[in-house]
């Protein structure tokens, strides 16, 4: 059993045991894609530790005992299983093993004691991806060797989350198989970021990607805190078909004390775009490869390093709002020329250029 | 903000063009006994064909450009929701108005006639068109057969002796009379394709609209867009010739600034120089009868007889050649280009049925696509120089008979008084006395001279009347590329900033010092890095967008030359801005995004 993957190591039979997130930054990285470097600690190594520890069958009965209906029941079985991890000794040979994945991360960035972000990346027999965005805990900013192993446990604990347990029992996947991996990957110090849709989220056109945009860590786009520049490109032209620049009042920025808060944005520099033109071109460029490489339209979620002027790829999902909206009936169109040709005289279509950039 | 435009019963005489109005067909303009009609009607100035002052004669070729727009819609195809093109000048000025058929259930009686009758033209289209092209080949080599030539003396002795009972002056006035008539035509075979192409075009643009709401204009265009288009082959042939001039050794002799007829000279006689001048006189034939403008001007200069312009353009390609460019257009990465983006698309519409439609529409547009690029090189380049060719050698006759002094003051005829000028002649030549012409019209001329000059000096408004709340009626929309933004910008006058918004026509972005040339004798003016700054553009200006930088056009939409041309040579273009030569100065320093349509003055 390996119990650390790096990413650009990963296949796809590992899925099973490095859970939904690690796996997809593990394939983005694969395909050649720019993330961040790192690398996932095996969700076996919590199975084993568990075991170690005596506590499998204590959780097991716990979850097993849950009522899914009573809030009350979820919350107390949540607390008691939190706090059982809580009090686990890693395994030595674990602690190592992740302890020495972090230094050759430190040295692959080039800055020992490298920032990592932990994120938890839950697994289940049933599904592989038994995660839902925002049920288990991520860390930012954890520096050193010791650190990052404490946040790997805390991850684990996040897998009984309230949310967590139930979601996976509402989801029929079992109360017993659940699992916890976690991924350690370097932090990015983000001049500006946000997510880009590879189509257009008001519309649905496929043949746009739309990108969201704002100054510092890409917290504030994605929790809605701020209004966003917003960009559209034409995928197959590659060229830009819209622009709005808005008032980005607060941007999340890092603290000497490595915390992220939520800061003012000073005035004269909210209504400046966040992206130049080549930015916004690269950014949909990455989205573009992330949706040629699944095959079906994804929401992504990217950061322009404040070092390097690259565009990096933090994570990449499969859309589902437009993706499984049921088709209208019979297709956009009428198949005959000639009604059709009737049709558009009767509404004739302009150039779209002159409502594009109001 | 107006909701209207200047009434045409408004519109002052500007002064010194008093009595315009006997310079057009009684007609073709406002009158009072059609007040109610006119004022309640909305017209646009047709910029996108003249944006000049339009000479009397010249009007022939509109109003029949216009009839025959009109007679098809109207009376061939029954295109459902339109009529024809109402016309009227004013000041001089080409003011239009499409007419649509409003009332649903007219419309929907319409249909089942266009079905069958658009339907047969689509069915049989390459069997039609296929015959198109040697029909109109015919009617330009029989317009080419037309002389003209003053009359005999006396009668030739073959009249008497083959008994041919007729004279040279019957022949004269029959010989215009068929000039007219293949005159119009000829503009009928231009509109025997052109609006069922546009329509089945605009129904792939739609498609592709609605399945792709934010897809560029230009994306559209560029799955279309031909090959081979003979519209650019004038000026694939000075490339030729300047690739030959090379070749032959014969690079140096263009390298001063000599004319075309002192180079040409300095040519004969030279085995190299023989040859390449026999290389120039089978391109120009028929490529070189190439207007330097829109082709709806006889004052418009044409390549054949102006060899000095295609002569600039093979100077700067010939520069080119010896810099080691290469100056074909690279079609293979022009076809690899167009796949892709077809294929991409193709790729990005859910549904194989949906696909297929995408399919089907992009072939039709296809199939109509050659069409609509070509016809232009036989009626306004070809069709129209042979036209003004001949007008001018009947001008000619004029001058020999002392009724005018310049040949192109036979323009300042209308087409119904150059008959009775030509019966004047007759009579004073049958009778044997002197014809009331030399008396007539030397003083004529003078004036009607005076009334284009003040004419020339007015300010066309875009537009008069009242606009409908939206337009709808489709040519309007297709051909003039006139929309309901349009005329909202045009009640509004340019935005506060001095910034343009158009069509994105061709994309990229580019900045440079603006060059304003109000027409072609202007493009030889043009630097190097330049963004030229036009009412308009035509196809033979395409040599100089070798050297600018992007264009911004008054007029035109996405199908203009400008946006065709620009896409071609990979410039930014802005098309359509409607006050770009207006508000933009030589000199100063523009941006202009072809993607998004906006023109920004950074002075």
């Amino acid at each position: 059993m390996a119990q650390i993957v790096w990413f650009e190591n990963y296949e796809p039979t590992d899925v099973a045991v490095l859970g939904g997130k690690n796996s997809s930054l593990g394939t983005l990285l694969r395909a050649g894609l720019p993330v961040p470097p790192g690398f996932a600690v095996s969700a076996d190594c919590y199975r084993k530790a568990l075991a170690d520890g005596g506590l499998s069958g204590e959780l097991d009965g716990l979850i097993a005992a849950v009522d899914p209906r009573d809030p009350a029941s979820v919350a107390a079985a949540g607390q008691q299983a939190r706090t059982l991890i809580g009090s686990l000794q890693p395994p030595a040979d674990l602690a190592g093993a992740i302890q020495d994945a972090y230094a050759q991360l430190g040295e692959r960035c080039g800055e020992r004691d490298v920032p990592v972000a932990v994120r938890s990346s839950a697994t289940c027999e049933d599904s592989p991806d038994a995660s839902f965005a925002g049920e288990h805990d991520t860390y930012l900013w954890v520096r050193g060797d010791d650190e990052v192993v404490r946040h790997v446990l805390r991850c684990w604990a996040s897998l009984f989350t309230d949310r967590g347990i139930a979601y996976r029992l509402e989801r029929g996947y079992g109360r017993v198989s659940a699992a916890m991996s976690v991924g350690v990957q370097q932090m990015v110090r983000p001049r500006a970021a946000g997510v880009a849709f590879t189509l257009n989220p008001t519309d649905g056109d496929r043949s746009q990607i739309a990108i969201d945009a704002s100054w510092g860590f890409g917290e504030a786009v994605v929790s809605g805190e701020v209004t966003p520049d917003n960009f559209g490109v034409d995928k197959v032209m590659g060229t830009i078909t819209r622009r709005t620049i808005s008032a980005k009042t607060l941007e999340y920025r890092l603290t000497g004390g490595d915390t992220v808060i939520a800061v003012a944005v000073e005035p004269e520099r909210q209504c400046v775009p966040c992206l130049n033109d080549e930015e916004v071109l690269a950014v949909a460029r990455l989205a573009r490869r992330a949706e040629k490489h699944y095959g079906c339209p994804q929401d992504v979620e990217w950061a322009i390093d404040g070092g390097e002027q690259d565009v990096l790829l933090l994570q990449s999902r499969p859309e589902t709002v437009w993706s499984r909206r049921p088709r209208q009936q019979g297709g956009a169109g009428i198949a005959d020329p000639i009604t059709s040709m009737v049709q558009t005289m009767l509404h004739p279509v302009t150039g779209g250029s002159h409502t594009a950039h109001s | 903000m107006a909701d209207r435009f200047p009434s045409p019963f408004e519109m002052p005489t500007p002064p010194g063009a008093e009595g315009w109005q006997d310079l057009y067909a009684y007609s073709t303009v406002f009158s009072e006994d059609r007040k109610e009609y006119e004022d309640a009607t909305f017209w646009f100035m047709d910029g996108v064909h003249t944006p000049e002052v339009i000479p009397p004669w010249d009007a022939t070729i509109l109003e029949f450009a216009i009839i025959g727009l009109s007679q098809y819609n109207t009376r061939h195809y029954v295109i459902p929701p339109a009529l024809g093109v109402d016309l009227r000048f004013l000041n001089g000025y080409m003011y239009l108005s499409p007419v649509g058929v409003s009332d649903p259930e007219e419309i929907g009686a319409r249909v089942p006639e266009f079905a069958e009758r658009a339907g047969y033209y689509f069915q049989n289209w390459d069997r039609l068109y296929a015959a198109w092209m040697p029909k109109v080949r015919a009617l330009i080599s029989e317009l080419e057969e037309i002389t003209f030539a003053p009359l005999p003396h006396r009668e030739d002795m073959t009249v008497i002796t083959e008994g041919r009972g007729t004279g040279s002056a019957l022949d004269l006035l029959s010989t215009y009379s068929r000039l007219v008539d293949l005159t119009l035509k000829l503009w009928h075979y231009h509109f025997e394709f052109l609006n069922l192409g546009y329509a089945a075009y605009l129904d792939f643009f739609g498609f592709c609209k609605q399945v792709f709401p934010s897809i560029p204009d230009q994306a559209i265009a560029k799955m279309v867009a031909g090959i081979q288009v003979d519209l650019f082959q004038p000026d694939d042939e000075v490339k030729k010739l300047a690739q030959l001039a090379v070749e032959l050794g014969l690079a140096d002799r263009f390298a001063g600034s000599e004319s075309a007829a002192e180079v040409f000279a300095g040519l004969q006689g030279d085995p190299q120089g023989d040859k390449w001048l026999a290389a120039w006189e089978q391109a120009s034939q028929p490529w070189f009868n190439f207007s330097a403008g829109s082709g709806f001007y006889h004052s418009d200069k044409v390549w054949l007889e102006n060899p000095d312009i295609p002569l600039g353009f093979l100077r700067t390609y010939i520069a080119k050649v010896q810099r080691g460019e290469t100056l074909e257009r690279p079609m293979e990465s022009v076809i690899a280009e167009r796949d892709r983006i077809v294929d991409e698309y193709t790729d990005l519409i859910d549904g194989d049925e949906e696909r297929a439609t995408f399919q089907a529409k992009l072939g039709l547009a296809r199939t109509v696509f050659p069409y609509v690029e070509n016809h232009n090189f036989y009626v306004e380049h070809w069709g129209h120089s042979v036209i003004w060719r001949k007008m001018r050698d009947l001008g000619r006759v004029l001058v020999a008979a002392d009724f005018i002094a310049d040949p192109d003051d036979v323009f300042l005829l209308s087409r119904h008084e150059v008959p009775e000028v030509l019966f004047d002649l007759y009579h004073g030549w049958a009778v044997g006395v002197p014809s009331r012409g030399p008396k007539y019209w030397p003083k004529e001329m003078a004036r009607r001279n005076g009334i284009m000059n003040a004419l020339r000096n007015w300010s066309a408004p875009p537009a008069l009347g009242t606009p409908p709340e939206v337009i709808t009626e489709p040519f309007t929309v297709m051909l003039w590329g006139v929309t309901s933004e349009s005329v909202k910008q045009w009640l509004g006058g340019a935005q506060d900033d001095g910034g343009l918004t158009g069509f994105a026509a061709s994309p990229g972005v580019a900045e440079g010092p603006a060059r304003v040339i109000l027409s072609a004798d202007g493009i030889a003016d043009l630097e190097e890095g330049e963004i030229l700054v036009a009412p308009l553009t035509a196809p033979s200006w395409a040599p100089v967008f070798g050297k600018i930088a992007a264009t911004v056009t008054d007029v035109g939409g996405i199908m203009s030359h400008a946006a065709i041309v620009c896409r071609e040579y990979g410039l930014p273009a802005v098309t359509g801005t409607a006050f770009g030569t207006k508000t933009i100065k030589t000199g100063q320093r523009l941006r202009v995004d072809g993607n998004t349509g906006t023109v920004t003055v950074l002075d």
